[in-house]
C-alpha cells in the first residue's frame, strides 16, 4: 500500500453480535464520529451502545398524514357540496357520517405513503454506489457476518491507531478502503 | 415476560412434532427455527430456490408456473370476451344483478386479510413466530388483492368507464359519490393494495440485498441489485428502517379491519332483507381472517414440502395458524346463529322468509356446504392431535376456503333471488363465469409462483433478528465482554438452556415467551 493511495476508510469484520457489541463500544468510547455498524438484521441495544439518536421519521408521518387527512375531509366537502351540488339518498350536501370511510383511508394512504418515502429519503437510499461494495468480505453483511466501518475524514482517525483499536476490539478481519 | 413457559403439555410421543420426528426431545415449546441452524444456514435454506440458474428450475415449479400461466392467459382472453360482449355473458339478471363477479371479488380480498393480520396486527402484538410466514403471506394478500380488483373492475359493465371512480377532474364537473358505500369501496381496496405493496416491499429490501450479494452472474447482480436500492445494513438505516416498518404496521392493522368492514357496508347500508344488518363488518370481517388463514396454510404447507422450509416454517407455526382459524371460525358460526336470532327477534316478516329461504330454499344445498365446512370444520382444531396434524389440516384448509366462497355466494345470490314482489323472483345459474373465477386462480398463482421462485419467500432478517443467537448477551457467547452501562432493558435470553459456546447451538431453542 503506497501512501499516496486514497483511503475512505477502514472496514473491520466480526463474527457475531456479542463481538460487534463489544467492538462498537470500543470505538464509541475512543470518540470517533464518522462511523457505523452494518448487520444482516437489526442487533438490539446497539442503537443505544452507538448513541444513534431517536429517527425524526414519525414526524414527517404525522405532518403529511394530518395534512393529507384534513385536505380530504375538505375535498369531499367542497366536491359533493359546492362543485357539483347534488343530493344523493336523501343525505345533506355536507353528510359528514358517509365522508368518514374515504377521509379515514385517505389518512392511511398518506401516512404510509410517507413512511415508505421518508424511510428511504432519510436514509440517502438508492445509492448504487458506496465504498464498502468494493470489500469481497462485505459481501456476507447480508447474511451471517457483522461489520464496523470508520471513516478516514473523522478528526480522530489514524491509520494504524484505528487499524489497532478494531482488530484489539475482536475484529477477524479489518481492511482498507478506496473511495 | 422473560422467565421459561414449560408448562405447554407435550403429544404422547415426546419425540413428534406432527409430521416431525425430531431429533431429541424437545422440552418447553418448539423452537421458531428448528435444528442447529446459525444465520448462514437459514440463509443457504431461503435463498436455495431463487438460485437455481434459469433453465434448470425445478420441473415441479416450470409445470406448475406453465400451468398457472395458462390459466392467467385464460383469463386474458376471457376479459377481452367480456370486453366484446359485455356482461351479457353471465347469469346475472335482475334481480340478482350481482352474482359470482362480487361472490369472487369478496372471496378475494377476504383471503388477502391473513396477510396483513400477520404482517401488521401479529407485529404489533409482538408474535415472533409471525416471521417465518409473514413475507408468504404478505405476497399472497397482494396477489389476492390484483384478482379481487381484476373481478370487481370487470363487473362495471362499461369497463372502460372505470375511471370515473376516481376523483379525475372531468369536461362535465362531475366528482365521484363520496356518499355511496361502492365509492367508500373504490378507495379502500386501492388503499390497502397500494399500503400491503409498500409494506411488503419495504420487508423485502434487505433480502433483496442477500440475494444481490450472493449474486454469481450480472443479470442477478443488476436485477436484485436495482430492487435492493443500494442497501448496506447500516444500523443508522435499521433504526429508520424499523420506525418505517412499525408505523406501516400500525396503520396496516386498522387497514384489516376497515377494509372488509366497508366491503361489507357494500351489503349492510343497502335495504336487501339479509344484508340490512349491523353485524356485518365484524361479521365480514371474523370471515376474512378465517379465509385468509385457511389459505395461508393451503399454500404454505406444500411450499415447506418442496422448499425443504420444514425448519423454518415448523409445526409450531401451524398449529398456531389453526388456533386463529378456531377462533375466528368459532366466531363465524356465532355471526351466523346471530344473523338468525335476530331475523327472528325483529318479528320482521321480510327477515324472517330471507333466511328460512337460505336454509330450505332453492340455493339450500349452497347453504349446507356453507354451514358444514364453515362452522363443523374449524370445531375439529379442539383437538391437539388434529391441529398438529400437517396433512388433515391441508385437507381441513380447502374445505374452509369452498365454504367461505360458499358464504359470499349464501349472502349475494340468495337474498337477491327473492325479490319483494314475487313476479320477478329468479333462479340464478351462472353462464361462462366459471372461466373467469378459474381465470382469476390462474392469475393468482402465476403471480404467486413467480414470487416463490424470484423473491425470498422467507424474511431472512426478521428470521434471524429472532433466533437466540441474535442477542448479543446469549448464553452461547459468554458474558466475557464488558458492557459500558447502557441501558438494554430486557433481554430475549433464550428460555432452554443452549450449551454449545461455539456459535452455533446445537439445538437452539428460542420461545417467544422471552421477548423485551
Amino acid at each position: 500500500m503506497s501512501a499516496d493511495k486514497k483511503l475512505w476508510g477502514l472496514l473491520a469484520q466480526y463474527e457475531n453480535p456479542a463481538t460487534l457489541t463489544h467492538g462498537c463500544e470500543r470505538v464509541k468510547a475512543a470518540g470517533y464520529e464518522k462511523w457505523d455498524a452494518c448487520t444482516p438484521f437489526p442487533v438490539h441495544g446497539l442503537d443505544k451502545v452507538m448513541g444513534i439518536p431517536p429517527t425524526k421519521l414519525p414526524w414527517a408521518v404525522l405532518i403529511v398524514g394530518l395534512t393529507g387527512s384534513t385536505f380530504m375531509l375538505f375535498f369531499q366537502s367542497w366536491a359533493m357540496g359546492w362543485a357539483y351540488p347534488m343530493i344523493v339518498g336523501g343525505k345533506p350536501l355536507f353528510s359528514m357520517p358517509a365522508f368518514v370511510p374515504v377521509w379515514y383511508e385517505v389518512t392511511v394512504l398518506s401516512s404510509c405513503v410517507t413512511a415508505f418515502l421518508a424511510n428511504w429519503i432519510m436514509n440517502g437510499l438508492p445509492q448504487p454506489y458506496h465504498p464498502v461494495f468494493a470489500s469481497k468480505a462485505f459481501e456476507r453483511v447480508t447474511d451471517d457476518k457483522f461489520f464496523i466501518m470508520i471513516e478516514a475524514e473523522d478528526p480522530r482517525f489514524n491509520l494504524e491507531a484505528t487499524k489497532k483499536l478494531l482488530s484489539e476490539s475482536g475484529a477477524t478481519l479489518v481492511e482498507e478502503l478506496e473511495p | 415476560m422473560g422467565t421459561p413457559t414449560a408448562t405447554v403439555t407435550l403429544p404422547d410421543d415426546p419425540k413428534t412434532r406432527g409430521d416431525v420426528v425430531l431429533p431429541e426431545v424437545i422440552e418447553g415449546r418448539e423452537a421458531l427455527v428448528r435444528g442447529p441452524h446459525d444465520f448462514h444456514a437459514v440463509t443457504e435454506m431461503v435463498v436455495k430456490i431463487n438460485e437455481y440458474p434459469l433453465l434448470k428450475t425445478p420441473n415441479g415449479l416450470k409445470f406448475g408456473i406453465a400451468l398457472a400461466a395458462a390459466g392467467a392467459a385464460m383469463f386474458g382472453g376471457y376479459v377481452g370476451y367480456l370486453f366484446w360482449e359485455g356482461p351479457g355473458i353471465w347469469g346475472n339478471n335482475t334481480p340478482v344483478a350481482w352474482a359470482w363477479d362480487i361472490v369472487n371479488f369478496v372471496f378475494w380480498v377476504g383471503i388477502g386479510h391473513a396477510g396483513t393480520l400477520i404482517s401488521a396486527i401479529l407485529y404489533l402484538f409482538r408474535q415472533k413466530w409471525r416471521t417465518s410466514i409473514n413475507r408468504f403471506a404478505e405476497a399472497m394478500t397482494i396477489f389476492a388483492v390484483i384478482a379481487a380488483g381484476s373481478c370487481v373492475a370487470l363487473h362495471t359493465g362499461r369497463i372502460w368507464m372505470d375511471y370515473y371512480l376516481f376523483p379525475i377532474p372531468n369536461q362535465m364537473g362531475l366528482w365521484p359519490n363520496f356518499r355511496s358505500p361502492l365509492e367508500w369501496d373504490v378507495w379502500a381496496v386501492n388503499t390497502y393494495f397500494l399500503v400491503s405493496l409498500l409494506f411488503w416491499f419495504t420487508g423485502l429490501v434487505p433480502d433483496f440485498a442477500t440475494l444481490r450479494d450472493r449474486a454469481t452472474i450480472k443479470w442477478r447482480r443488476y436485477f436484485y441489485g436495482v430492487l435492493s436500492l443500494g442497501w448496506r445494513g447500516s444500523m443508522r438505516h435499521w433504526m429508520t428502517y424499523e420506525k418505517a416498518y412499525q408505523i406501516l404496521a400500525a396503520f396496516s392493522a386498522p387497514l384489516v379491519l376497515s377494509v372488509h368492514t366497508i366491503v361489507s357496508f357494500d351489503f349492510a347500508v343497502s335495504q336487501l332483507p339479509g344484508w340490512h344488518t349491523t353485524i356485518f363488518p365484524p361479521y365480514f370481517v371474523a370471515g376474512a381472517i378465517f379465509s385468509g388463514f385457511a389459505m395461508v396454510l393451503t399454500l404454505a404447507i406444500p411450499a415447506r414440502e418442496w422448499l425443504g422450509l420444514k425448519d423454518l416454517i415448523t409445526v409450531r407455526h401451524i398449529e398456531n395458524m389453526n388456533k386463529i382459524i378456531l377462533l375466528t371460525g368459532s366466531l363465524v358460526g356465532y355471526a351466523y346463529g346471530m344473523e338468525f336470532f335476530m331475523a327472528a327477534y325483529s318479528g320482521n316478516q321480510y327477515e324472517g322468509f330471507t333466511f328460512l329461504n337460505r336454509m330450505g330454499g332453492p340455493y339450500w344445498w349452497a347453504y349446507w356446504i356453507m354451514m358444514s365446512c364453515n362452522v363443523i370444520t374449524p370445531q375439529l382444531y379442539w383437538f391437539k392431535k388434529i391441529r398438529t396434524n400437517v396433512k388433515i389440516t391441508f385437507v381441513l384448509s380447502i374445505f374452509v376456503n369452498i365454504g367461505m366462497w360458499f358464504e359470499r355466494f349464501v349472502i349475494t345470490v340468495t337474498s337477491l333471488h327473492r325479490d319483494a314482489l314475487p313476479s320477478s323472483w329468479e333462479y340464478f345459474v351462472p353462464v361462462t363465469e366459471v372461466f373467469f373465477f378459474a381465470g382469476t386462480f390462474g392469475l393468482f398463482f402465476f403471480l404467486f409462483l413467480l414470487f416463490v421462485r424470484f423473491f425470498p419467500v422467507v424474511a431472512m432478517s426478521e428470521v434471524k433478528s429472532v433466533m437466540p443467537q441474535a442477542n448479543p448477551h446469549w448464553e452461547g457467547y459468554g458474558h466475557a465482554h464488558a458492557h459500558g452501562g447502557h441501558a438494554h432493558g430486557e433481554h430475549a435470553h433464550g428460555d432452554a438452556p443452549a450449551p454449545v459456546a461455539s456459535g452455533v447451538p446445537a439445538t437452539a431453542v428460542a420461545t417467544s415467551g422471552g421477548h423485551s
